[in-house]
């Protein structure tokens, strides 16, 4: 077991613990810049999309794991910021303003829309959100003139310092494009949880009523937290476009809300290594199970039989599994294993075991 | 004319969108739970009717199967309750809804496995029959779904008021801890609850599958629901009724009245409407929380 010794106040406010856990993040960062001469392109792309997800997740896990709103609608805020980043480029604007832009604008509409959403809170900020999200739908097609309608919109690649990155053309370029604001936002986040805003977040989650003795103002709180979690997401939207090249008003659908919440409970609420465990889970299962019934065709014969429905069934059982023993998610699962093997002999059973709860209505007093 | 035909169509499918909603408020109101697989309830019951009367399955008679079928989904109820809900006891809110979300993944694949991907009608002696007043035509089933509906939110209403059971229900919700103390045990009567909400489930699919077709995704119609449910305020029952009415009567005057394009949009832009502005629903039972 590492027992890091303090001897600076600084040491506790620092992003990471000691040398050790700076150098393995390190390491793990070195590995993903050279990734693209470790594997081939296929395998590439499908990082390049757990990324992707992941940085939607990093932006769900602002709300819904940190301030504790939980939304059942950010793939509204994914396709308004793939919307606005190829509306802007297709007007002129190059890529390197248009990206941040398109992130930014996606913020502050969810920051608008948090203001009414403020309201409420539990299980019906979680429907007015699933509300948002059909709706979204709709919108984009009957602003068809801006949007393109059910026909959707197409982009190839873009120009970025002068190098055309594209999906298809030069996925290595876009692979690296992916993982820099991948960093970025993490850092960001990081950081973020260090500020006095990133505990208030914290705060209000944890209990309302004591954040707001504490003087944390909650409605700025939320707004905010809202802001920064759209605007995230907006980016991962916008990469998302460019990731898949063409889509219209189905792309973004209310599954994709419910698959992007999903994610970061599997991966474990509240944590940042969270969205991107969950990420991998989401990002891989369909490969995994194509892969797994292939094997499973092969020993029973049957050929290729289609089961629809399959991923959902499937991915509907991990979760359930993972609510009913794991809800702390995999993240959770993790921090077990190594405080088991930190502690070695001493590890308890009951060390991570959850104070007895009972609820109380929010109905009624 | 045309008007109160379009009245009656939406007030009958407005009544099984209150029955769905009638589901939710159920749990709701006992447990503090949402369970958003209660449209994927209504499917399966539906299935488990169809599986069960129809000649090409089982084709036992209609008034056979209706009690089988019944029992059946508040057996299911009971046992999701039993070994899956009760996990989760004294959880938060957002954990059993992401849970019972993907129970409705689940539930919705199992049901696509056992009688495929194709809309299916419910063979009822109901079927095909009309009552002509005056000129206005009735279905027959539509003029059943009302009337079931009304009877069983009736029934509901008072159980839930009147009965010592139902009292029991609505104090275990308000504080678990209190339920304890009095007496109450709370545990038994969360699995009566879902096993009722099972009942109501299947109701409600029976009366669908009667009037239109019914597929593995019909459960989505779960969403409407959950909208009707929030705008009559969750933890009412007549409000559950009366939200399922309205978005039921909003939505074929508004493919009527309106572009094609915006129609499908009015119910949850009502709401939206409703939540922004009376964000605990039109009976709303929410008080400002005090220390």
């Amino acid at each position: 077991m590492r027992i890091v010794f303090k001897t600076d106040y600084m040491q506790d406010i620092r992003p990471w613990k000691d040398g050790f856990q700076l150098s393995l993040y390190l390491i793990l960062l070195a590995i993903a810049v050279a990734a693209p001469y470790l594997l081939d392109i296929f395998y590439l792309g499908e990082l390049t999309n757990v990324l992707i997800w992941a940085i939607a997740g990093l932006g769900l896990m602002v709300l819904t794991g940190h301030t504790g709103q939980a939304s059942l609608g950010h793939a509204a805020f994914l396709a308004i910021g793939c919307y606005s980043n190829v509306i802007l480029i297709e007007q002129g604007v190059p890529f390197i303003i248009a990206f941040p832009l398109a992130g930014l604008l996606t913020g502050v509409i969810g920051a608008t829309i948090a203001i009414p959403a403020l309201r409420l809170h539990g299980i019906y900020l979680a429907i007015f959100t699933l509300a948002l999200s059909i709706l979204m739908d709709d919108v984009i097609v009957l602003s068809e003139p801006i949007t393109g309608g059910v026909a959707g919109k197409y982009i190839a690649g873009v120009d970025l310092l002068g190098l055309t990155i594209d999906r298809w053309g030069t996925p290595i370029l876009f692979y690296w494009l992916t993982l820099a604001i991948t960093v970025i936002v993490t850092l960001g986040y990081i950081n973020l949880l260090r500020t006095s805003l990133g505990r208030s977040f914290i705060a209000v989650r944890d209990s309302e009523v004591s954040a707001q003795a504490m003087g944390v103002d909650i409605a700025k709180t939320k707004t905010v937290s809202f802001g920064l979690s759209c605007m995230v997401t907006g980016w991962a939207g916008a990469l998302m476009g460019l990731y898949s090249g063409a889509f219209n008003n189905e792309t973004f659908s209310v599954v994709i809300s419910i698959q992007l919440l999903m994610m970061i409970v599997i991966g474990g609420l509240g944590s940042i290594h969270g969205a991107f465990f969950g990420a991998v889970v989401i990002g891989f299962l369909p490969q995994f199970l194509s892969i797994a019934k292939e094997n499973v065709s092969a020993v029973f014969g049957g050929g290729s039989v289609a089961i629809p429905g399959l991923e959902f069934g499937i991915f509907g059982m991990i979760l359930i599994l993972f609510i009913l023993f794991e809800p702390m998610g995999l993240y959770g699962r993790w921090l077990k294993i190594r405080t088991f093997f930190e502690l070695f002999p001493f590890y308890r059973k009951d060390m991570f075991k959850r104070q007895k709860s009972y609820l109380k209505t929010e109905r009624l007093r | 004319m045309e008007n109160l035909q379009l009245l009656i169509s939406g007030l009958a499918n407005g009544c099984v969108y209150g029955l769905i909603a009638l589901g939710f408020v159920l749990i709701y109101k006992a447990t503090e739970a949402v369970n958003f697989a209660q449209g994927d309830f209504m499917m399966l019951g539906a299935f488990v009717t169809i599986g069960l009367t129809n000649t090409e399955y089982m084709g036992l008679p209609f008034m056979v199967a209706l009690p089988i079928s019944i029992g059946l989904m508040a057996l299911l109820g009971y046992l999701l309750d039993r070994f899956v809900i009760r996990q989760m006891f004294g959880e938060s809110q957002v954990a059993v809804v992401i849970l019972t979300i993907s129970l409705g993944f689940v539930i919705r694949f199992v049901a696509g496995l056992i009688w495929g991907h194709n809309p299916q009608t419910l063979q009822n002696p109901l079927a095909g029959k009309d009552l002509n007043f005056g000129g206005l035509v009735l279905g027959m089933e539509d003029v059943a779904v009302i009337i079931v509906t009304v009877l069983l939110t009736t029934v509901l209403f008072a159980f839930f008021n009147r009965t010592k059971l139902g009292l029991a229900m609505q104090a275990s919700s308000q504080n678990q801890l209190a339920a304890y103390y009095m007496g109450i045990p709370v545990k038994r009567v969360q699995g009566f609850i879902w096993a009722l909400a099972g009942a109501v489930a299947c109701i409600a699919g029976i009366l669908f599958a009667a009037k239109g077709a019914v597929d593995p995704n019909t459960g989505l119609l779960g969403i409407k629901a959950f909208a009707a449910a929030v705008i009559g305020g969750f933890g009412s029952l007549p409000g559950a009724l009366m939200g399922g009415l309205i978005v039921g009567v909003i939505e074929p005057f508004a493919s009527r009245y309106i572009a094609a394009g915006y129609s499908q949009v009015a119910p949850y832009a009502l709401l939206l409407a409703v939540l922004v502005f009376r964000p605990h629903g039109l009976f709303s039972q929410v008080r400002v929380k005090k220390v």
